[in-house]
């Protein structure tokens, strides 16, 4: 039997050289969160270790993030196939720098997530597992987001998916109840969508490697006899990932959702999960499939004014401060598809741009609105008031990011503002542009009126009774965040630089190809 | 044998998507378990369909046999069935939860999250 094994040549099939050292970096964030996630589940009766082991892990994940960050903008894109097998049979974990700079952004939101958590979670929700979700929510998103195969982007959003729902119903409020159950229906509907659409690709492509796909797609197209149906590929690819980013008329799970659990998981979803499907529907549509996006641009464009306008709309006529951000959340969401729709190079790194700013700035946003809901007492901005008498600070603070949300200057909501309307004036949808104002203008309305009622505003019912004032486990997280927003409000050429790049990149795929198939680009 | 399939697959994307558009939870879910077996139906065919030529290859050969099944659906399939199970198990429990601490499984009166009395923010200073 061996000496028939003997004469095959496994190179025609395998990886046959260990990979390099500094190759382990692309899988090394996924790994290292599920077996983080897996440690705190078998030490699930330890709790007073969890916080512990978790905040290290996410520091971690920072430092490896970064560094992948740093050696794919050096040296261009990493890929490891798993199992050995030569790509496309093996799965690729593949990072480029849109990649790896949206992983860095979520690990520092996480991560500044995590430890404000320490103050807003209680002893029940430690038990129930809050930071193994955590991790788990982290190995998705991270998984999501490195990954070079697109039935491997499915099974991450299962994964970033369960570990939401566990976030969602901590604490088993009849309110998380009801709103979990419109969440995961939807989202699995959602999720579903995008499976059947990646068996139609496979029957298309033959092939499930997003770089295999990238050099197949132009002789696909080019087939005119028996035309391959790619228009209706990307038609389902964006209803599902607009379904995930929660861009209008698919949205509605979101208001009716993110306002229910603990505001430290609120943080977490408005943050990351949406940004996943922009990042899904970038990837797609901007990389794979660009002649059909350009085709497709005009309903995309209008998805992202309505989605813009009527968030801002929602915005404006809330009372409860979380389910106000939820709306804002949806307001960026509008930003980043009209960048997708217009497609250019300035529109796709104003999108990555927004991307990451949305990222920090609307955890930020939600983490400061809990604490001045904790600080007073109430949510609701009828009742809320004197916070600017009770912690200066604190509501310095707050004023930097609800003028980072609205798009203020100095910070770091300004430049992919700026950037998008650039994109849309260039191709004269001055509608767009006027779109991108109107719902900017929308927005600091709202957010303004937050400030003015719930800070300057004596409170209404008097001074109650205090609560206790802001330590370190809250005000680092805020300070970190309102800090980041600041410098890269005033500093804003390293991660112009960054997205452009990433822009670049999937502009024109050749340098991810080579990186998957160092042979060449011919199959 | 394909024709016959993608008609199969029609039937249960239809009866998925009726069902899903019914007020009540239950048959959501039903809705929902029908969406992912049609699904897997749709995998299925979509990585060519064969009879009875298993990809493995002969001891004495070293490529596979013309005309033998594809491999790749099969174990996409069993992916996407272990995570629709699991899936389903969960909303399973999250809706009789709900139906508990709600009363009701009509998604029209789970109001809780969104009242529909909720007063407006105030309009002035």
């Amino acid at each position: 039997m061996a000496s028939s094994f003997a004469s095959i040549d496994l190179a025609a099939a395998m990886v046959t050289t260990a990979p390099a050292l500094s190759d382990w970096l692309v899988i090394l964030p996924t790994a290292l969160m599920i077996l983080t996630g897996a440690t705190l589940m078998m030490i699930r009766k330890s709790v007073r270790l969890h916080a512990v082991i978790a905040i290290t892990a996410l520091a971690l994940l920072v430092v490896l993030d970064a560094l992948l960050l740093w050696q794919v903008s050096t040296r261009g894109p990493v890929s490891m196939t798993m199992g050995g097998w030569l790509p496309p049979f093996g799965i690729s974990f593949t990072a480029d720098i849109f990649g790896a700079v949206m992983a860095l952004a979520a690990a520092i939101a996480a991560l500044l997530a995590a430890i404000y958590s320490l103050r807003d979670i209680d002893a029940s929700g430690l038990r129930h597992g809050f930071f193994a979700f955590l991790m788990l929510l982290m190995a998705g998103v991270s998984g999501a987001f490195l990954t070079g195969d697109i039935f491997n982007l499915y099974v991450w959003f299962e994964v970033l998916l369960i570990s939401s729902f566990g976030l969602l119903i901590l604490g088993s409020e009849p309110k998380q109840i009801e709103g979990a159950l419109k969440y995961a229906i939807l989202n699995l509907i959602g999720t579903t969508l995008f499976l059947i659409t990646v068996g139609y690709l496979y029957a298309i492509f033959g092939t499930l490697n997003m770089a295999d796909i990238a050099r197949k797609a132009g002789s696909i197209r080019g087939m005119t006899e028996d035309a391959a149906p790619l228009m209706t590929l990307t038609a389902l690819f964006v209803l599902a990932f607009c379904m995930k980013a929660a861009a209008f008329p698919v949205n509605f799970w979101l208001p009716a959702s993110y306002h229910t659990p603990r505001i430290t998981v609120s943080a977490l979803f408005g943050g990351l999960l949406t940004k996943v499907g922009i990042y899904a529907l970038i990837r797609v549509t901007i990389m794979l499939l660009p002649v059909e996006r350009e085709a497709l641009s005009l309903v995309i464009a209008t998805s992202a004014v309505l989605t813009m306008i009527l968030g801002a709309l929602g915005a404006l006529a809330q009372n409860d401060l979380r389910r106000m951000v939820g709306y804002v959340v949806i307001v960026g969401i509008g930003n980043m598809l009209a960048g997708v729709a217009i497609g250019s190079s300035v529109a796709v790194s104003g999108a990555i741009l927004y991307a990451l700013h949305s990222i920090v700035t609307m955890t930020a946003l939600y983490l400061v609105l809990g604490e001045a809901g904790r600080l007073t007492g109430t949510f609701e901005l009828s009742r809320l008031g004197g916070l600017w008498g009770r912690a200066p600070w604190f509501s310095a603070g707050s004023l930097a990011l609800v003028l980072a949300a609205s798009g203020l200057p100095p910070f770091s909501g300004l430049w992919p503002k700026i950037m998008l309307l650039k994109a849309s004036l260039d191709i004269g949808a001055w509608w767009l542009a006027a779109a991108i104002l109107v719902s900017a203008f929308l927005v600091t309305l709202a957010l303004a009126r937050v400030f003015l009622l719930a800070y300057w505003r004596p409170a209404p019912g008097g001074e109650g009774e205090a609560a206790t004032a802001t330590d370190w486990r809250t005000a680092l997280p805020i300070g970190a965040l309102a800090t980041l927003v600041l410098v890269f409000g005033l500093y804003p050429e390293p991660l112009l630089a960054l997205s452009q790049a990433a822009a670049d990149g999937l502009a024109d795929p050749s340098a991810y190809i080579r990186s998957v198939f160092p042979g060449g680009l011919v199959p | 044998m394909e024709v016959l399939f993608v008609a199969l697959i029609g039937l249960f994307f239809t009866a998925a998507v009726y069902l899903m558009l019914s007020k009540f939870t239950i048959r959501i879910l039903l809705g929902i378990v029908l969406l992912g077996n049609g699904v897997n139906l749709l995998l299925f065919t979509a990585g060519r369909i064969t009879r009875e030529v298993p990809p493995i290859i002969p001891a004495d050969t070293s490529t596979l046999a013309a005309g033998a099944a594809n491999p790749l659906p099969q174990a996409l399939i069993l992916t996407a069935i272990v995570i629709s199970f699991s899936f389903f198990a969960f909303l399973l429990v999250l809706t009789w939860r709900a139906f508990e601490e709600l009363g009701t499984d009509s998604t029209d009166e789970m109001r809780l999250a969104e009242p529909l009395d909720e007063p407006l923010p105030p309009m002035g200073y």
